[in-house]
């Protein structure tokens, strides 16, 4: 369960972010914002094979003390941002693979919608739907 | 305030009261100026309504908290009734009717002008102006009418209490327009009526008049249904069920619980209606009371909606692509967040362009949320482009055209949406299973041996349930055995498949290829179990089996200890492993051996399993001379040995073997035949061949002796068979001549070792002499089977050096 959902833009400026209300939302924000660099190398340094499955997920970004972080990015370079609560019992990867495709997923849903102009924030609730049901239950 | 007994129906309608005054949520205290307001609904003077505040408390405490706000309520009852307002008359008053409020708005009709511009509503906007204007007289009028009406139960306006299934009568009430006028607007109002009615709906009654109801004020105090727009004035009393959604909150049903009261409001309401306003009212509501919730669309709404989707996109079987429907949709002025809830509710299959069911819905949802309808978190169900089977009971009866319309495209997706949740998530669980089966399909086709496996393995086993994706499992189980053996056999002969195992295991290919045979390993160990039971049984298919697939038995076995061993004598292994199989088909050893062996030796992985090795060592000779002839004598033995290990086998296979003597003729032949045919076969094959003409009953009982001494390997003379085997693995081909004398030596050994051995107990010289004889048969069976599996194994070699070069010249591309 992560405890701060990012979808960020190509331009580097989030989209939709969110995180457990409980948590001190500012400091997710700046994980967020510092994880930026990271998928950048990280996308800088895949620079051959594009699309593939594989690399659009990028794995764990780093580790903190707290929480660890992952990334995706999408062909259109939209990244999505993944933070989680270390002290959980350690998601597997193939789990934060699929909350990853999910996100994915509903994130192309809600650019299907023709009433969303790429670049906006997102305000889907079927995508907070979605989002919620990843975040940690902290009830 | 004295404690306030209430009764059901009061409960449950002052509590929707309550929540429908509780704007702030707090369910403790209902907001003054939601109160206020409603007391005002009730149309007593005002100073009554002080009275009322006062009595109840409110006004000592300054809020209204829940007891208040009911003894209010009922107060409010009391003096609608025309009773004098007492405290005491509060429990004292029987069959109080509830307390009815009337809410006229004029909000409604500003929705409805606000209605699609681009639609004729300009016809109804007269016409709801004329019945708006009316109404508020009319209200009076039917307050009056109303008061006196409430001879079962007062209409509630404000709470739509659920009538009881009644269908009363058309709203009379208000100046309704007639339902005739502008069909092509009317969906608009129509729909609003519809809905208006559907929250009096059929069985409530009456249009709640919530504050925040647009369409309250056409709700006829009277019948409750406010007539609104009057087309559908009539037409709302029915509604079914309709939940007055759009009552207090936009979106609770709130008079859910509410008894109908206003069923006989209703039902007076009809004076008020002209009859034909009435019947076409009431034909209106059937249809609309065909729904069940406020979102059904009506014929009309329906057609309606169909001809703005032709002004878009003339093929009604096609789609409207998501630019044109933003433009369409952004010209009713509704928000784009709320146009985007729309559309994400809408658009089922999530393609970006909407199909007339979607468009319908899409337009209708516009509709209603222009009517004051606050959106669903969900997709209503009538919405839902089904058309296919999926909600049939909330369709519409709408016309077969617009069922065929939205039937194609959006078949699929109805099916899956109601039953999950998410579409995302629910298609691919739906599909998943059928994709998984045909992606197997598939990929089964694919692979020639796989597919035969896997085709026949899956559905054939229940037991192991393999799903299609075929796990393959190595469990070791006769069954899986047998099916190696089947498999190998099976394409060499046609025994493996059924008679063996009761699975059709049968792949038919049998080890045409070390994958068919590692799946059908993978198969049949899922199968091998069931399979085993059935292998015990049926000794006659086994010892075919076994005869047919050397190696599956031993696969089977091989599985069963782990496998990959490796590779101790792979010659010898194979050649033992077959004859170990086979013989002992025993303990469902899944089967890696028997893939190993049914494939290519070469390719086969190492013997199965020191024990096994050294089982098969024995049996090994054994079964290469009596492979074929034991089978029968085998199977006997091999359900012995089945739970056992391989090893353990040759004992009882040689008693059986030494016992029976009677050779199977037949099963050894098969085994001959199964073996023999394929060279991956194996040596089984060589084997069964040689000693098929050797001679059944010699072979039988190698067989039988090699079994045994498979299975007796571990036994006491373990230590020997193990040793030879380990040569013979070794040395394979050249082996032949150590394994005559060797084979003589073991069956000796294994002769002597067996108690149960009559012959050699009772007559050793001829026993002794017909071993020898036996032996140097095995011998030249096995030498045979060597000379065959070295030529075999060549070929392999050179393949693989091919394969390797391809491999060389492919690898620099494989990079890229």
């Amino acid at each position: 369960m992560a405890v701060c959902i990012a979808v960020i833009a190509k331009e580097n400026y989030p989209l939709y972010i969110r995180s457990v209300p409980t948590q001190n939302e500012l400091k997710f924000h700046y994980t967020v914002h510092t994880s930026l660099d990271v998928v950048e190398e990280k996308i800088s340094s895949v620079g051959k094979s594009m699309g593939d499955q594989r690399e659009l997920y990028l794995g764990l970004l780093y580790p903190t003390e707290d929480y660890k972080v992952y990334g995706y990015v999408t062909n259109s370079k939209v990244k999505f941002v993944i933070v989680v609560d270390s002290s959980n019992t350690s998601l597997r990867d193939n789990e934060i693979r699929s909350m990853f495709r999910k996100l994915h997923n509903s994130f192309t849903d809600v650019m299907c919608n023709p009433f969303h102009n790429p670049g906006d924030h997102i305000q889907s609730k079927a995508f907070d739907g979605i989002v919620s049901g990843m975040m940690v239950q902290t009830g | 305030m004295e404690s306030l007994t209430l009764s059901d129906v009061e409960q449950k309608y002052y509590s929707d009261l309550f929540v429908y005054c509780d704007t702030d949520n707090t369910k403790k205290v209902a907001s003054n100026g939601r109160v206020l307001d409603l007391f005002r609904a009730a149309q007593l003077p005002s100073e009554v309504v002080l009275q009322i505040t006062e009595l109840c408390g409110a006004t000592r405490l300054g809020h209204f908290g829940r007891s208040q706000f009911y003894i209010a309520l009922k107060l409010i009852a009391i003096a609608q009734s025309g009773l004098p307002l007492r405290v005491e008359s509060l429990n004292s008053v029987k069959d109080l009717p509830l307390p009815r409020f009337v809410v006229g708005k004029n909000e409604a009709e500003a929705r409805h002008a606000a209605l699609y511009q681009d639609t004729d509503s300009q016809g109804l906007y007269p016409a709801s102006g004329a019945a708006v204007i009316p109404r508020p007289p009319g209200r009076g009028h039917q307050n009056k009418k109303a008061t006196p009406a409430t001879t079962s139960l007062p209409v509630h306006e404000v709470i739509q209490p659920l009538a009881p299934s009644i269908e009363p009568q058309p709203e009379p009430t208000s100046p309704v327009v007639s339902p005739h006028q502008s069909p092509p607007t009317s969906p608009h109002s129509w729909r609003k009526h519809k809905r208006q009615h559907s929250g009096g709906n059929v069985e409530r009654q009456p249009v709640v008049a919530a504050t925040g109801a647009t369409w309250t004020h056409f709700r006829e105090p009277q019948t409750g249904t406010v007539t609104g727009d009057g087309m559908w004035v009539s037409h709302s009393p029915p509604l079914p069920g309709q939940e007055s959604w759009v009552s207090f909150t936009a979106d609770t049903p709130p008079s859910s619980t509410l008894p109908a009261m206003h069923p006989s409001s209703v039902q007076e309401s009809t004076t008020i209606r002209t009859v034909a306003s009435a019947a076409t009212t009431n034909e209106i509501q059937r249809q609309s009371s065909g729904y069940d919730d406020p979102w059904k669309i009506t014929d009309e709404q329906r057609q309606y909606y169909i001809n703005q989707f032709k002004t878009i996109q003339p093929d009604l079987t096609g789609f409207i692509p998501g630019s044109a429907a933003k433009e369409f949709f952004t010209k009713s002025k509704l928000p784009i967040l709320e146009l985007s809830h729309i559309w994400e509710l809408s658009d089922f299959d999530k393609d970006g362009a909407l199909t007339l069911d979607e468009f319908c819905a899409a337009f209708h949802l516009v509709v209603a949320r222009k009517n004051g309808y606050d959106l669903p978190e969900k997709l209503p169900e009538s919405l839902m482009p089904k058309l296919i089977d999926l909600d049939d009971s909330a369709e519409v009866p709408e016309p077969a055209a617009d069922v065929g319309y939205s039937a194609s495209p959006v078949e699929v997706t109805p099916n899956k949406s109601p039953s999950m949740p998410s579409l995302n998530q629910a298609w691919p669980e739906m599909n998943p299973s059928n994709e998984q089966w045909e992606t197997f399909s598939e990929r089964s086709s694919s692979s020639q041996t796989l597919t035969q496996f896997d085709s026949n393995i899956a559905p054939a086993d229940p037991d192991t349930a393999i799903v299609h994706p075929v796990p393959i499992r190595m469990t070791p189980s006769k069954i899986h055995m047998q099916e190696m053996e089947l498999k190998r056999t099976g394409s060499d002969h046609n025994h493996p498949t059924s008679p063996l195992l009761t699975k059709p295991p049968d792949l038919p290919e049998e080890a045409k290829l070390p994958a068919s045979m590692k799946f059908v390993a993978a198969n049949t160990v899922g199968d091998g179990y069931s399979s085993s039971d059935s292998f015990t049984s049926d000794q006659e298919p086994i010892s075919r089996q076994r005869s047919q697939s050397g190696t599956s038995p031993e696969a089977l076995k091989v599985v069963a200890p782990p496998p990959p061993p490796p590779r101790p004598h792979p010659s010898h292994s194979r050649s033992s492993s077959l004859d170990m199989n086979r013989t002992f088909a025993a303990t469902a050893a899944p089967g890696q051996p028997q893939p190993s062996t049914i494939a290519y030796p070469p390719a086969v992985p190492p013997r199965p399993l020191p024990t096994q090795t050294s089982a098969p060592h024995t049996g090994h000779r054994v079964e290469a001379e009596a492979v074929p002839g034991g089978g029968a004598v085998l199977t006997t033995t091999s359900p012995q040995q089945i739970p056992q290990q391989p090893n353990f086998a040759d004992f009882s296979q040689f008693q059986a073997f030494a016992a029976s003597e009677q050779p199977s003729s037949l099963p050894e032949v098969d085994k001959h035949s199964e073996a023999g045919q394929v060279d991956k076969a194996s040596e089984g094959a060589g084997p069964l061949r040689t000693v098929k003409s050797d001679g059944q009953a010699d072979e039988r009982v190698s067989a039988t002796v090699n079994s045994a001494k498979g299975s007796s390997g571990p036994l006491g003379p373990p230590p020997k068979p193990v040793r030879r085997r380990l040569k013979s693995e070794d040395e394979l081909r050249p082996e032949d001549e150590q394994h005559g004398p060797q084979k003589s030596n073991v069956i000796a050994a294994v002769l002597a070792t067996q108690p149960s051995i009559p012959r050699s107990v009772g007559k050793d010289k001829k026993a002794i002499q017909a071993s020898i004889r036996r032996n140097k048969e095995t011998n030249t069976v096995l030498a045979r089977l060597n000379s065959e599996l070295q030529q075999q194994l060549k070929d392999l070699l050179e393949e693989r050096i091919s394969l390797e070069v391809q491999l060389e010249q492919l690898r620099p591309f494989s990079h890229l």
